[in-house]
C-alpha cells in the first residue's frame, strides 16, 4: 500500500474487530473519575490557583487582624482555620460547572454521548474526581494551618470528620454547578456566576468574625446561612465541642440541595443541545 | 401465502444488508428554524457518502440525529438496520462519530485520550492501552503519544480525533467536516485516511463545505441547502445535470473582466454562468466547436488569458446553479 505523508501502515488496524460488551455503569464512572485524576496530574496549577488565595487570606487575617479580633494571632487561627477550609472547598465547587461547560463546548460530550456506556457516567465520574480534588485542597489548607499554629482540640479524628462534613455539603453544591454549567454559554460566565453566588454566601457568614459581633439584623440572616452552620459545625468537630444540631442542619441542607438539583441536572443532561 | 410472506421478509433483510443508512422525510426544527425539512438519504453499505452544503444547511443536524445525539421531530432514520428513535443504544454500538470540533481532551495526552475511549467502549485497561498504541502508530502520532493534546497541531488533533472514533472500528463512521480549518497537507492526510477506512469496509458519511473534498472522496453525494436535499447522485451525474460542456477562462488581468465577458457573449450569447471568483469566467457551450471561436474572440479583444479549458462544469458551478449562490469555499477564495 502507498505510504503518503508519513501515515503509518493502517492495514489491519482499521479492520472491524470484535466489539466488546459495553462497560458496566460502575466501570464507566471509574473511567471518568480516572480522567479527572489525570487532569489534576497534568494541570496541577489549577489546584495551586484555588489554594493560594485561601492561604493568603489565612496569613493576612491571622497576622494582621488576628490580634485585634481574638487577642493573639495564635488564638485567632484556632477560630479561623475551620472556616477558611469551608470557604476554600465551597469556592472550588464552581470548577465542577466550569469543567462541565468546557467539555460540552469542546464537543467532548457529543463523543461521550455517542458511546454505548451508561449515559450519566461522565457526570458521576467528574463528581468523584471533584471530591478527590476537594480533599486534596482541604488537606493542603489543614497542613498550612498546622504549620502556623492550628491545634485542634478534637484531634485528628475531629479534623477528618469535619472535612467529611464539608465534602458532603460541597458534593451537594456541585450539583447546582452542574446545572449552571449546562445552562451557561461559556466557562467564563459560569465563573462570573460564582462571584455572584459564592461571594455573598461565604462572606456573609461567620467564617472570619463571630456572629455576636455583627448587628442584630445581620445576625438573623448570617445565622441562617448554611455556610455559617457548616463553619460552626466544622469548628465544633475540630475542637471537640460540636453542637450536634449544627451537623444535622448541614446534612439536611445538603440533602435538600441534592434532592432538588439532581432531577433538574439529569433533565438538562438528557435535553438536546 | 406463507411463502409470499417469507419472500417479503428476506427481501427486506437483503435490503437492510445493503444500505447502511436510510432516512425518510427526516425533519427537525429548533424553535422557528427548520433545520431539516424532510430529508431522504440512502447510503449503500461500504461506500463513502458526502453531504455537501453551506454553513447552516442542516448537515450537522442530520449527523446528530443519525448518531442518536438528538431526536428527529418526524420522519424515519435507519442506521445499520436499526431505527435510531427506537433503539438508540443499539445504534450507538454500530456507529463512530468525529464531531465538527476536535472532541478530544486537551489536558490529556494522546494515549490517555484513546485509553479513555477504549475503556468507555468496554475494553480492559491493557487492551485499551494496546489498541491506543497501535492506532497512534498507524496515524503517525507515536512521537506525540505522551504529550498533552494542547501541544498538537490542528492536523494532529484531527487525526487523534478520528483515531478516537476507530478504537473499535465502527460499521458506520460519521465525520462532520473532517478537514475544516486544516492546511492542505493535513487535509491530504485526512483524505488518505478516509479512503483507507472505507477500503477496510466501514461505511463513511462525511459532511463538507468543500466541493473538491466531496468530489474526491464521496462516491455519491447529496447537496443540502436550507434543510432540503436539492440534488443527489454521483458527482459526475450532478455535473451533467447542470449542463453538458463548459469553457473555463482564467484571466491574467482582473481589470479585463468586462472586456472578456463581452468577447465571450459575442460568440455564445447568454451562456455565462454566475461566478464567485473575479478572475474566472465559465460559460456553457452548445457544442465543443464553439470553444475555438471563444478563444479567437478573446484574442481579438486583446484579453490576456492565463488558462483556458473545456470540460464539464465544476462542482462550484453545480452549486451555484442549484442554489443561486456561491459555495463557502468559493466565497472564501474571493475574500482571500
Amino acid at each position: 500500500m502507498r505510504e503518503t505523508d508519513g501515515l503509518g501502515d493502517v492495514r489491519g488496524v482499521l479492520r472491524a474487530g470484535e466489539r466488546p460488551a459495553p462497560p458496566s455503569a460502575f466501570s464507566a464512572v471509574l473511567t471518568h473519575a480516572w480522567r479527572a485524576m489525570l487532569k489534576i496530574k497534568h494541570v496541577p496549577f489549577q489546584l495551586f490557583d484555588v489554594v493560594v488565595t485561601p492561604i493568603m487570606f489565612t496569613l493576612l487575617f491571622t497576622y494582621i487582624f488576628g490580634g485585634a479580633l481574638a487577642g493573639t494571632p495564635r488564638e485567632y487561627i484556632q477560630y479561623l482555620l475551620p472556616g477558611v477550609l469551608v470557604q476554600t472547598i465551597v469556592f472550588i465547587t464552581v470548577y465542577t460547572g466550569v469543567g462541565l461547560n468546557t467539555d460540552i463546548q469542546k464537543g467532548l460530550y457529543d463523543r461521550f454521548r455517542s458511546l454505548p456506556m451508561w449515559q450519566p457516567s461522565p457526570l458521576f465520574g467528574a463528581l468523584l474526581g471533584d471530591v478527590f480534588r476537594y480533599s486534596l485542597a482541604g488537606s493542603i489548607i489543614i497542613l498550612i494551618g498546622f504549620i502556623i499554629g492550628f491545634r485542634p482540640g478534637g484531634g485528628i479524628f475531629g479534623v477528618v470528620v469535619a472535612l467529611g462534613l464539608i465534602l458532603v455539603f460541597s458534593f451537594a453544591l456541585s450539583w447546582l454547578w452542574i446545572i449552571v454549567g449546562m445552562l451557561m454559554k461559556t466557562p467564563e460566565t459560569v465563573m462570573t456566576m460564582s462571584f455572584v453566588f459564592l461571594m455573598p454566601l461565604t462572606f456573609a457568614s461567620d467564617i472570619f468574625v463571630r456572629l455576636e459581633t455583627m448587628p442584630g439584623w445581620l445576625q438573623a440572616g448570617v445565622g441562617r446561612n448554611p455556610v455559617t452552620l457548616l463553619a460552626r459545625a466544622a469548628r465544633g468537630l475540630m475542637h471537640g465541642n460540636v453542637v450536634m444540631s449544627d451537623v444535622w442542619w448541614v446534612l439536611l441542607a445538603s440533602a435538600a440541595i441534592t434532592a432538588i438539583s439532581v432531577p433538574i441536572a439529569m433533565r438538562l443532561y438528557y435535553r438536546e443541545r | 401465502m406463507s411463502r409470499d410472506y417469507r419472500t417479503v421478509a428476506s427481501l427486506a433483510s437483503i435490503h437492510r444488508m445493503t444500505n447502511a443508512i436510510e432516512t425518510q422525510e427526516l425533519a427537525k426544527s429548533f424553535g422557528t428554524t427548520r433545520a431539516l425539512d424532510g430529508i431522504d438519504l440512502t447510503v449503500r453499505e461500504g461506500s463513502v457518502y458526502g453531504l455537501l452544503g453551506p454553513n447552516g444547511a442542516g448537515k450537522t443536524t442530520a449527523i446528530r440525529i443519525l448518531t442518536t445525539l438528538i431526536k428527529a421531530d418526524s420522519g424515519r432514520a435507519i442506521v445499520g438496520g436499526l431505527d435510531v428513535a427506537r433503539e438508540p443504544g443499539a445504534v450507538r454500538r454500530k456507529v463512530g462519530l468525529t464531531g465538527q470540533y476536535a472532541s478530544v481532551d486537551e489536558d490529556l495526552t494522546g494515549t490517555e485520550n484513546l485509553v479513555l475511549v477504549g475503556r468507555l467502549l468496554g475494553l480492559s485497561w491493557s487492551e485499551a492501552r494496546r489498541r491506543g498504541t497501535e492506532l497512534l502508530e498507524a496515524f503517525a502520532l507515536s512521537d506525540a503519544a505522551a504529550r498533552q493534546v494542547r501541544t498538537y497541531s490542528g492536523g494532529m488533533r484531527r487525526r487523534l480525533d478520528i483515531a478516537a472514533s476507530l478504537v473499535i472500528v465502527p460499521a458506520i463512521l460519521f465525520l462532520d467536516e473532517p478537514t475544516t480549518g486544516l492546511d492542505p497537507r493535513a487535509r491530504n492526510q485526512v483524505w488518505d485516511l478516509v479512503r483507507r477506512i472505507a477500503n477496510e469496509g466501514t461505511t463513511v458519511l462525511l459532511t463538507t463545505q468543500y466541493l473538491d473534498e466531496a468530489d474526491r472522496l464521496a462516491e455519491r453525494l447529496a447537496v443540502i441547502d436550507h434543510g432540503k436535499v436539492i440534488a443527489e447522485g454521483t458527482s459526475r451525474e450532478l455535473k451533467a445535470s447542470v449542463g453538458a460542456n463548459a469553457v473555463h477562462v482564467r484571466l491574467a488581468d482582473a481589470t479585463q473582466g468586462d472586456a472578456a465577458r463581452e468577447a465571450i457573449t459575442r460568440v455564445l450569447g447568454d451562456g455565462i454562468m454566475p461566478a464567485s471568483d473575479p478572475m474566472m469566467i465559465s460559460a456553457r457551450l452548445t457544442s465543443t466547436a464553439q470553444a475555438a471561436d471563444v478563444l479567437t474572440s478573446l484574442a481579438q479583444a486583446g484579453v490576456d488569458v492565463a488558462e483556458f479549458s473545456v470540460g464539464t462544469p465544476s462542482l462550484d458551478e453545480v452549486f451555484l446553479a442549484l442554489t443561486g449562490k456561491p459555495s463557502k469555499s468559493a466565497t472564501e477564495e474571493v475574500e482571500r
